[in-house]
């Protein structure tokens, strides 16, 4: 495939369980395309190098900084958002953790930090906190000190382990 | 912070790339993984003509244990080496250096060889490659396949021996020998941060052979005495790496990591921290 | 203390307990509506900004020429363009005839200063732009360093002030001099406090629409207040304030202070907008942040106290210089005046001397930053007090205890005006030290020193300020000045509350939050009185002063939301509930007291009930039955104001805060002897911030500000070089604690409700921002028995404060660079041996085609005049290159011995200058060896991107000059440096060599 720059690609891409259309130059970043073409606007932009996680995605499954990527190569792809977690406008397992774990404050950061926590309990169903914190350390929050992030995340792990919330978690499983 | 134009192609084949590397030189860039070239190019500190996507190309993404070396192709990813059971027997020192890069994000799509290419004197890659005395395959269209020792690739910040011209189409890593324990160690001021020292260690029973990374303009390996006279072996390498001062750490500090934490890990290396 | 969320009983209602926010389900799904998540007009242009890649320089000229030329480019705003629409920002000082406008129209004064904006269809285009606009720079010798910039001979960043120094005050209280005099020990220390930043994730964004004709300038901003420089925004747009109309999105993705540095950008895109003639909307990148927001101010304080032989400080002497950076920007100086009435910090000293230096130095100008003015004073006072204890062989805790303000003597008034509301310190301490296992702690320090390790317990004790005074900033000026420019003070707060026709509640609070959970909370202080469920109140904290009750103290700083706004939220539902009390007590004949407003009812006990919504629906479907003074409609809004914030008085003295939280915490660290890492053992955080609304909201406001001031103490620092090129800017290089850094504070409470708040609530969110920095320094001076103490105590720092004792280098391996003394300059020196002669290694310099060969990457070269070229080359390392303007010189001609070569270019990725001196010395075999030695100045984006690889940079490209030089003269290239090592290493080691 060639594209030629300042000219706008056809991209075909499955955002969130639907197929989505859209168009872009081959500079464009796929955070930009996903937010203001898509509108998929819970993807957050916070540093557009890499470092903040904020804008993380899961690619095919796995979890992808979305300001390191072009538009174009996600034509053919899978992507997921945080849009995708709630099912029928109740929230998961994991976004209700967040809540009741006061893992969050001014949320910017949360959804990236979300995807990265959907593939890495998909990886590491038994993780310990040392490994969410390690997990955790491709993103920046600064507001919760990330306490309540790492209280949620592993009580969510053991919550599915021990089946409590065993069929939301296999829906959510099904949605990525 | 956008990206300046450029085309794009997606190739589907390592000759589609050596073609069009061979009609655009220095005007194209490799994009792998793009956790460096992509942050570069969104910076416009690169303003490349032609970016070269090679995430598509089957035959680029391999990993073959053959001839006494792990071979690991230019579009494979770091987090395809961290998911593979046997690395910890095959290239244990890359097994124990694979979780000190970047993040667990960062590394489902950084390359092995894009770490290679990117020549950044703190990566933990590179300076695996240097420790055990891998090598660099480069390819182009027209000239001869090239396969460049590891130590001569590297010349120094982002500097390497590929010309514009090349792919590096893989990169080969020793396998473990016989009778040597591998170890590796890192200072950063953060978890995941660019090493303030990095120290890769190959250890036999009649010397040591240390990799340091994040002092030099480049990573060094240098053999060691063991015994007696090894601090004073630790402190020439040491002097030798001009250390230079940043805003994170001064060259002294730099330094004597080296020399002290080259001895205890050298010395204990049972107490090195692992991740 | 873990307060998780719980529905468990706090009081009868729903204050006071953790309930989950109801900000958080649109979050958690992405449904959040932050500033850039908005529906922009059609037709909306995208604005980037040009910017300086010099500290300090004179503006020659702005050609945007080329950039108009590009496709999608629809206009440029330039400094000429705001001279004639607008007016320079206003200053809080008086005598200091510095102006500042949105943009630079006669000198830029620091790195990232804004030069123009270019408007584009797209953000992108825009950026293109921004490489093409041709901007002239006279280079002016900057001042980073605060105190040199306080000198007579220092280059001035404004001619018209006359010095760096903006605003001097000095202050006595009690008397000090006698205090000195009569102790029995002085002790002193002298501090800095780096430059910081709470950095949040979510960047500025403005999105101006100019209204030509009614003049009024639209804006939505993520801007945070204080609404007091909405003022100064108008009156820099040049229009009356109606004509500003300001709005807040519904989200913001945090802020902590920094967000009030945006009004700069307010004013810039309503401009921008004006100039396109359609609404521009402008999304600041990671790389202007950094440089170019806010900051708070670094800091030099000395510091002295008066002690007697048992410990107790009778006097305090504050010598301080803060760095405001290239401009005063509202509303400082009130870094320091914001904490001027607890000087004296938690302690009972009567006797105070201040003098306080307001310096302008080439940085980004500084401004609110969470904890602010707090971090920098406790630093100062709280290690001076861990010094009164070394001196006099004292426990720190103890000088502590002696010197506590006494629980019966509150509210009490210090001596610099300050009224402390409430508190019980000397209880709080005790409460702390047994619940948070101080014994346990110094037994661990005594076991781990027995063991050989490294390891410190640090102290600190503040008061916390919440709930400023709007005319503390005033203190900065003398009383005269003061006089003349009116009295201000107070704090106004408001919220309204609007019951609709079917009951419906929705609140409104002009408290613009960025993450604290003021919805919950305001719907929690709502529920509570009217007697309904909270979660069927909806909070609406969008502010438009265009159309919502709002004032000069609304917005999100100085902790205001718990003591201030809840308060007055309160206050409204109070106004609510009695209204509605009179239409339920008309109706059933019944006296109004007798109301009674539970369980989504209104009803009087044993006696007639109603659903909340029919008695609230009343008032709009049944006016003829409402009591006589009852005009219909439901809609209440307060304001409050509390009478302690009065002006300062003729003696200077100010009460800046209305509430005084109080901290006590301590920890214990270890310190790796190797690398100089610190391990948090415990740190243990106390705090009574009068009644906790929502305990599990504000454990999130501690940890957070814990966890930002672990960053103040372990690794933050905005890093200048010498030559004022900024080397923080991007999240690699600034680094701000993750996951694994951040550890978990024990967390303890006492509540002494402030008797001055509604609520008797206290602000909580910054303590720590206060406290916890210098309770790490103190832990680390006891660990290390040192003094001289400054953050961020980086790895490398801390080693270097246990000491490296460096074996010598072994011969021929000495270091080749001799950095200059004081910061990261980039100056070094190299030599490579050329096999001719001297004069023919000269003669070959001085040739213009050698000059054009040897300058790597050099495209053209051009005489200007005699050893003067202009030259186009494009230079770098690995991938990143940039291509740069050049002149290239050779000076200091002494043939055939010396000279000095030098260059300075502009490039789209910032300006770089360079000069070296070269000296050829002949060698016994006839060949020369070209010694030089190099400096390097780097400015802008490679600067701020690059500082870690600056130095090695720099060492190529110089290299690489000379090693072409060589290789002209012999036809092959010369042995670098790398070669030579490598061949020296191999004859050390023998066969093993470097590999």
């Amino acid at each position: 495939m060639r594209a030629p720059a300042e000219q706008r690609h056809a991209i075909e891409l499955e955002l969130n369980g639907e197929t989505r259309h859209g168009s872009a130059e081959p500079r464009t970043q796929l955070c930009d395309f996903l937010r203001h073409d898509l509108g998929a606007t819970g993807v957050h932009v916070g540093c557009e190098h890499g470092v903040c996680g904020a804008c993380t995605v899961l690619v095919d499954g796995v979890a992808s900084r979305s300001c390191l990527m072009l538009a174009v190569q996600a034509d053919g792809r899978r992507v997921d958002t945080v849009e995708s977690l709630a099912r029928d406008d109740v929230m998961n397992d994991l976004q209700q953790a967040f809540s009741r774990h006061h893992a969050l404050q001014c949320g910017f950061c949360t959804s990236g930090i979300l995807m990265s926590c959907v593939e890495y309990l998909e990886r590491v169903p038994e993780p310990d906190e040392a490994g969410v914190r390690d997990m955790l350390s491709g993103h920046l929050c600064r507001c919760t000190g990330y306490t309540g992030i790492v209280r949620a995340v592993l009580e969510v792990a053991g919550q599915r382990r021990t089946g409590e919330s065993q069929q939301q978690a296999l829906e959510n499983r099904n949605d990525v | 912070m956008k990206a300046a134009s450029f085309d794009y192609v997606r190739a589907e084949s390592k000759r589609e790339v050596l073609q069009l590397l061979h009609e655009h030189g220095e005007d194209a860039r490799v994009l792998a993984g793009g956790q460096s070239l992509m942050a570069t190019l969104n910076m416009r500190l690169t303003q490349p003509k032609l970016v070269i996507d090679i995430n598509r190309v089957e035959e680029l993404n391999r990993i073959r244990n053959e001839r006494g070396h792990l071979a690991v192709g230019a579009a494979v990813r770091q987090v395809q080496l961290t998911d593979r059971a046997e690395l910890a027997r095959e290239v244990p020192l890359l097994a124990k250096a694979l979780p000190w890069i970047g993040h667990f994000q960062t590394r489902n799509r950084g390359t092995v060889c894009g770490s290679v290419a990117h020549a950044d004197p703190s990566a933990e890659i590179p300076l695996c490659l240097v420790t055990l005395g891998g090598t660099v395959v480069l390819e182009s269209l027209k000239g001869k396949r090239r396969e460049v020792k590891a130590v001569d690739f590297f010349q120094g910040l982002l500097t390497t021996d590929r010309q514009p011209r090349e792919l590096i189409s893989e990169v080969r890593f020793p396998l473990a020998e016989d009778g040597a324990d591998y170890h590796f160690q890192e200072i950063a001021m953060r978890h995941g941060d660019f090493a303030l020292v990095a120290l890769a260690l190959c250890l036999r029973a009649d010397g040591a052979h240390l990799g340091v990374g994040g002092v030099a303009d480049r990573p060094v390996a240098q053999t060691l005495p063991l015994g007696d006279e090894l601090p004073d072996a630790l402190n020439t390498l040491a002097w030798s790496l001009g250390a230079q001062d940043d805003v994170h750490a001064s060259a002294a500090y730099r330094r004597q990591l080296v020399r002290e934490l080259g001895r205890r890990l050298i010395e204990e290396p049972s107490h090195a921290r692992t991740r | 203390m873990n307060h998780p969320a719980s529905e468990g009983p706090a009081g009868a209602g729903p204050l006071g307990r953790s309930l989950t926010r109801v900000e958080d389900a649109a979050l958690l799904r992405g449904l959040g509506r932050y500033a850039d998540d908005l529906a922009t007009p059609p037709g909306t242009l995208h604005a980037a900004i040009v910017r300086s890649p010099h500290a300090h320089a004179r503006v020659l000229s702005v050609d945007a020429s080329e950039a108009l030329a590009i496709k999608g480019v629809r206009a440029v705003l330039t400094g000429e363009d705001v001279k004639r629409w607008a007016h320079p920002f206003p200053v809080g000082v008086r005598g200091a005839p510095m102006e500042h406008w949105c943009l630079a129209v006669d000198k830029v004064r620091y790195v990232g200063e804004p030069v123009c904006v270019v408007i584009a269809e797209d953000r992108y285009r825009a950026e293109d732009a921004l490489d093409a606009v041709r901007v002239e720079y006279e280079p002016l010798k900057p001042v980073i360093d605060p105190e040199k910039a306080a000198t007579e001979d220092a280059p001035v960043l404004h001619e018209a002030v006359g010095g760096n120094v903006v605003n001097e005050r000095h202050f006595r209280y009690g008397d000090p001099e006698k205090a000195f005099e009569e102790a029995d020990h002085r002790v002193s220390i002298k501090v800095r406090f780096p430059r910081n930043s709470c950095t949040p994730i979510e960047c500025y964004v403005v999105l101006g629409h100019y209204q030509p004709a009614t003049g009024v300038y639209d804006i939505l901003s993520n801007f945070q207040g204080p609404y007091a420089l909405h003022s100064v925004m108008a009156r820099a747009l040049n229009v009356t304030s109606n004509r500003l109309r300001l709005r807040t999105p519904p989200d913001s993705g945090g802020s902590f202070g920094i967000k009030q540095g945006v009004l700069t950008y307010v004013v810039l895109m309503g401009l921008a907008s004006r100039k396109a003639g359609a609404p521009v909307k402008w999304v600041e990148d990671r790389l202007e942040h950094l440089q170019a927001s806010s900051s708070a101010t670094n800091r030099v304080a000395d510091m002295e106290a008066a002690v007697t032989a048992d410990g107790r400080v009778t006097a305090l002497r504050y010598d301080q210089i803060d760095d405001c950076g290239g401009y005063l920007r509202a509303p400082e100086p009130a870094t320091f005046y914001r904490m001027h009435g607890n000087l004296t910090g938690a302690y009972g000293i009567r006797n105070l001397t201040v003098r306080n230096r307001v310096v302008l130095t080439n940085k980004m100008p500084s401004g609110l930053n969470r904890g602010f003015g707090g971090g920098q004073m406790y630093f100062a006072l709280e290690r001076l007090m861990h010094q009164v204890a070394r001196r006099l062989n004292l426990d720190p805790l103890e000088v502590m205890r002696r010197n506590l303000v006494p629980t019966d003597a509150f509210p009490y008034r210090t001596a610099s005006g300050a009224l402390l509301d409430s508190g019980d310190y000397a209880n709080t301490v005790e409460l702390a030290l047994r619940d948070g296992g101080y014994d346990e702690l110094i037994r661990r320090r005594d076991q781990a020193r027995a063991e050989g390790k490294l390891y410190g317990v640090g102290l600190c004790a503040a008061v916390e300020p919440s709930i400023s005074n709007m005319g503390y900033i005033t203190t900065a000026l003398t009383p005269e000045q003061r006089a003349k420019a009116g009295p201000k003070n107070g704090a106004v707060s408001t919220a309204t509350i609007s019951i609709d026709p079917l009951g419906g509640i929705t609140v409104h609070v002009s408290s613009t939050p960025q993450g604290q959970g003021h919805q919950t909370v305001a719907a929690q202080v709502v529920a509570e009185v009217l007697g309904v469920d909270p979660a069927g109140i909806l909070v609406n904290v969008e502010l438009d002063t265009g159309k919502d009750p709002w004032s000069i103290a609304s917005g999100n700083y100085s902790s205001r939301f718990a003591g201030a706004v809840a308060g007055a939220v309160h206050k409204a539902a109070l106004k609510v509930r009695a209204r509605l009390a009179n239409i339920a007590a008309t109706m059933w004949e019944a006296d109004a007291e007798r109301v009674r407003f539970e369980g989504g009812k209104v009803f009087i006990e044993d006696g007639p009930s109603l659903g909340f919504h029919r008695v609230a629906g009343t008032a709009h479907w049944s006016p003829a039955l409402l009591p006589e003074n009852e005009t219909g409609g439901l809609r209440e809004t307060a304001f409050w104001t509390p009478p302690q914030l009065e002006a300062p008085d003729d003696d200077d003295h100010i009460n800046s805060s209305l509430c005084h939280g109080f901290i006590f915490d301590y920890c214990g660290i270890e310190i790796d002897r190797v690398t100089g890492e610190i391990h948090i053992d415990r740190y243990v955080t106390c705090h009574d911030a009068g009644r906790l609304l929502n305990p599990m909201l504000v454990d999130g406001q501690i940890r957070g500000g814990f966890t930002q001031a672990l960053g103040v103490a372990l690794m933050e620092e905005f890093a200048y070089g010498e030559d004022g090129s900024f080397l923080s800017g991007t999240l690699a290089d600034y680094l701000l604690p993750t996951a694994p850094e951040a550890v978990e504070p024990v967390i303890l409470h006492t509540e002494t409700p402030s008797p001055f708040t509604p609520l008797g609530a206290k602000g909580v969110g910054e303590g720590n921002n206060m406290s916890t920095p210098v309770c790490i320094a103190n832990a680390v001076a006891d660990a290390l028995g040192r003094d001289d103490i400054r953050l961020p105590l980086t790895p490398s720092r801390v080693r270097g404060l246990i000491g490296i004792d460096e074996p010598p280098a072994p011969e021929g391996l000495e270091p080749l660079a001799a950095p200059k003394a004081g910061g990261p300059a980039l100056q070094a020196r190299d030599s490579v041996e050329v096999p001719a002669s001297p004069q023919t290694v000269y003669d070959t310099v001085l040739d213009p085609e050698t000059l054009r060969a040897i300058i790597p990457g050099c495209h053209a070269l051009e005489l200007e005049g005699e050893n003067r070229y202009r030259a186009d080359v494009t230079v770098g390392v690995g991938m990143i290159k940039a291509r740069f303007a050049a002149r290239v010189q050779l000076s200091d001609l002494d043939p055939p011995r010396s000279l000095r070569l030098s260059g300075s270019g502009d490039s789209a990725m910032g300006s770089a200058s360079g000069s070296a001196h070269v000296t050829l010395v002949e060698l016994d075999n006839g060949h020369t060896r070209l010694d030089y030695v190099y400096e390097v100045d780097v400015g802008g984006k490679i600067a701020a991107v690059g500082g870690r690889m600056l130095q090695s940079a720099s060492k190529i490209i110089i290299g690489q000059v000379f090693n072409r030089l060589a290789q002209r003269l012999t036809g092959k290239p010369a042995g670098g440096l790398w070669q030579r090592l490598r061949a020296l290493l191999a004859r050390l080691f023998g066969k093993g060599g470097a590999s």
